[in-house]
């Protein structure tokens, strides 16, 4: 029902996504997508929630979707991310 | 606002201020106007000239400077390996994760992670928020539209002589067909050269019937076969009955025997529910219901006879225009007459007095419609005369519910199959009434001018939502009615429940009353007679007072007399003074009578008594 990747953010000036998938239970191309694209809008969010608040801190994120639900916990070096499908 | 920046200059650095003040007008330079230079030009007379009375505007072109957009696409490609870490090297990735799974941080924060994210998992598990909540409230759709109903779609019948569309039937599965038959009813006025020809048309193509049904004589009805949506059945103009299989064609597949068929039009056939799906009845106007088998027309199954002295005579059978069959009823079957009356009958009956059950009769003119409501086979409507009427079974004296009377005739009507409150009617002016007793008693909830020659028929369809009505010309005409008409409003089934029920209960008390002040008016002759009875011996008794009285006296008086007789016999002294002898004579009597008491006391003293004592 769930499938879990979970991440190490490597800050890189480079070229490329700045994230390792350290441990994962999807295919590799599909994790990279995830880790990639949600890697960047935890950032986003980060700063957004700091940017009314600087005292605020983004703890969690949830994007629910028709299919699934996705489930970002970010923290100061890793990601851990979780995608859930809904139980009917 | 904060202040930023100030400038500051002084007013004398600015310059000398300026003032101004007023002048009078100069005339610089006079140019007087020069004669001599008219006469270098030509006038010209008329000009043309093209005027324009419009809005002047100008066109101006500007070009914007260059915008260079470029479209980019992102490669995701992992990343952000430590450079001693070759990304395309499983062994040193392998190796290098491993290492990082070592770390403490990594360990720490992964644990840290894990319970929040496991309180949301779980949170996702307990409650599914993809839940339908308000699944079964769309259907509160409070329908303020006013009922309407549109014409779809025309078909006219393609021949030259135009003859009328005396029934419409729809295809079984679908919809999508529409048979109709033609025939002219009017006794012998049939005009030369009319076809007998019948159709079957599509609904998607109004300008040509699909297949084109060729009888011997002209259909007056026309039924799809429930069951097999290939065949069909039709009633002739002749009395024949004739099946057709729009497989094999347009000629007739089976037709009955002239000798056995009915000797008038065939005003109602229906298909029956059986196994073989090929039994069906009819019904005419001669007075006879047949019931036939597709496989073999040569001789129906069965006859009834309409006679409701339940005589099986002939002579005396009601001619039978309309067909009833319920299939959840289907030993009962019920036919309306030409004469008015609505005859209910039992399939099942053995003897021909068994078979017709009971008769119901209100209307004045022949029934041209009848059928059992749909959600409450017990009540059925009739159509006939100028007014429809609703029955039940149980009231057999008089209609529960009936319309008014109208001004032209009525010739067709069906309930809706969707809504047991509903029904429609069609009338001799071309007007289509759509009845809705839920919502209005005393008027059609809709009255739709569809054409204007008459409507001979109407046929709804299953789902309550288009109605085909035939008409004089031959021209069927299919509605579609609104929304608010063919779907089941809230609590009508209840409603319209409610309402049967308190009809047939005001019938039935109506019907009680009638039968109470009947027996009280019998009642009331039979007690004329118990008086005369009682006068007869009243009269005795005064006769026998009378004669009692009268012996009576003849008694007392004999009595005297012989009394006196006596008093005579017995008076010694026969000169007494005249006066006095009457005096004496009375005293004489008296004294007498009380020496004849005395004397006589002895013998009848009793018997003297009483006269004496009853002497006035």
């Amino acid at each position: 029902m769930s499938n879990l990747i979970t991440l190490k953010p490597r800050i890189s000036a480079n070229q490329g996504i700045p994230s390792i998938p350290i441990r994962t239970t999807l295919d590799n191309s599909t994790t990279v997508q995830y880790a990639g694209l949600l890697h960047q809008l935890t950032v986003k969010a980060k700063s957004t929630v700091r940017d009314i608040d600087p005292q605020n801190d983004l703890t969690f994120l949830r994007i629910r979707s028709k299919k699934h639900e996705i489930m970002v916990a970010p923290d100061k070096e890793y990601l851990l991310i979780v995608i859930q499908n809904p139980c009917e | 606002m904060e202040i930023v920046y100030v400038y500051v200059k002084k007013r004398s650095e600015f310059g000398k201020q300026c003032n101004f003040s007023d002048r009078q007008a100069e005339l610089n330079i006079d140019i007087p106007p020069n004669p001599e230079l008219a006469e270098q030009f030509v006038e010209r007379n008329p000009v043309d000239t093209g005027i324009q009375c419009s809005t002047s505007m100008s066109e101006h072109e500007a070009n914007t400077e260059r915008f260079e957009m470029e479209t980019r696409g992102v490669n995701h490609i992992e990343g952000g390996w430590p450079k001693d870490v070759n990304p395309l090297e499983l062994e040193q990735t392998i190796r290098f994760r491993k290492k990082v799974e070592k770390d403490e941080n990594y360990i720490n924060a992964i644990m840290q992670l894990g319970s929040i994210m496991e309180h949301c998992i779980k949170q996702n598990n307990a409650i599914d928020i993809y839940q339908e909540y308000f699944d079964d409230e769309d259907a509160v759709e409070v329908t303020d539209e006013a009922p309407s109903a549109k014409t779809i779609n025309v078909f006219r019948d393609p021949q030259e002589i135009k003859r009328p569309a005396t029934h419409v039937s729809w295809h079984p599965d679908g919809n999508r067909k529409l048979a109709v038959a033609y025939s002219c009813l009017n006794f012998q006025r049939a005009p030369e050269g009319m076809s007998s020809e019948s159709y079957i048309w599509d609904l998607e193509n109004p300008n040509r019937p699909e297949i084109t049904l060729k009888p011997s004589s002209p259909l007056v009805t026309l039924e799809y076969n429930p069951k097999d949506s290939h065949v069909l059945l039709a009633g002739c103009y002749n009395g024949q009955i004739a099946c057709w299989d729009t497989r094999k064609g347009s000629l007739v597949a089976e037709l009955s025997t002239i000798e056995f068929s009915h000797r008038d039009p065939v005003y109602g056939t229906i298909w029956l529910q059986s196994k073989t799906g090929t039994e069906c009845f009819s019904a005419s106007t001669d007075g006879q219901v047949m019931w036939w088998d597709i496989r073999k027309l040569s001789e129906p199954t069965e006859v009834v006879v309409m006679d409701i002295t339940k005589k099986e005579q002939l002579e005396h059978a009601l001619g039978a225009i309309s067909l009833e069959f319920e299939s959840t009823l289907p030993t009962k079957f019920m036919v309306g007459t030409e004469q008015g009356i609505v005859i209910s009958c039992n399939r099942k009956g053995k003897t021909p007095a068994e078979k017709i059950v009971c008769t119901f009769s209100g209307h004045h003119g022949p029934i041209y419609a009848l059928q059992r409501n749909p959600f409450y086979p017990k009540n059925f409507l009739t159509v006939g005369d100028w007014t429809a009427r609703i029955w039940s079974e149980d009231s057999r004296e008089s209609s529960i519910m009936w319309t008014k009377y109208h001004m032209a005739y009525l010739t067709d009507g069906a309930w809706s199959p969707v809504r047991p409150a509903v029904f429609f009617t069609t009338k001799m002016d071309g007007t289509l009434d759509i009845w809705d007793f839920v919502f209005k008693q005393c008027d059609p909830a809709l009255s739709l001018k569809v054409c204007d020659e008459a409507l001979f028929c109407l046929r709804v369809q299953d789902n309550g939502c288009f109605i085909a009505c035939g008409s004089q010309l031959g021209t069927t005409t299919l509605l579609e009615v609104s929304n608010g008409l063919c779907t089941l409003q809230r609590n009508e089934k209840n409603t319209a429940s409610a309402i049967f029920e308190r009809e047939t209960r005001r019938e039935k008390i109506l019907e009680a009353r009638h039968r109470e002040m009947r027996l009280k008016e019998k009642g009331k002759a039979e007690g004329r007679d118990d008086e005369l009875r009682d006068e007869l011996p009243v009269l005795n008794l005064e006769e026998l007072v009378t004669k009692a009285e009268e012996e009576f006296f003849d008694i007392i008086f004999t009595e005297l007399k012989r009394k006196e007789v006596e008093a005579m016999k017995k008076k010694p002294k026969p000169l007494k003074q005249p006066s006095q002898e009457t005096d004496e004579e009375v005293e004489g009597e008296e004294e007498a009578e009380e020496e004849r008491g005395d004397g006589e006391g002895e013998e009848g003293g009793g018997e003297e008594s009483p006269a004496l004592g009853g002497q006035p």
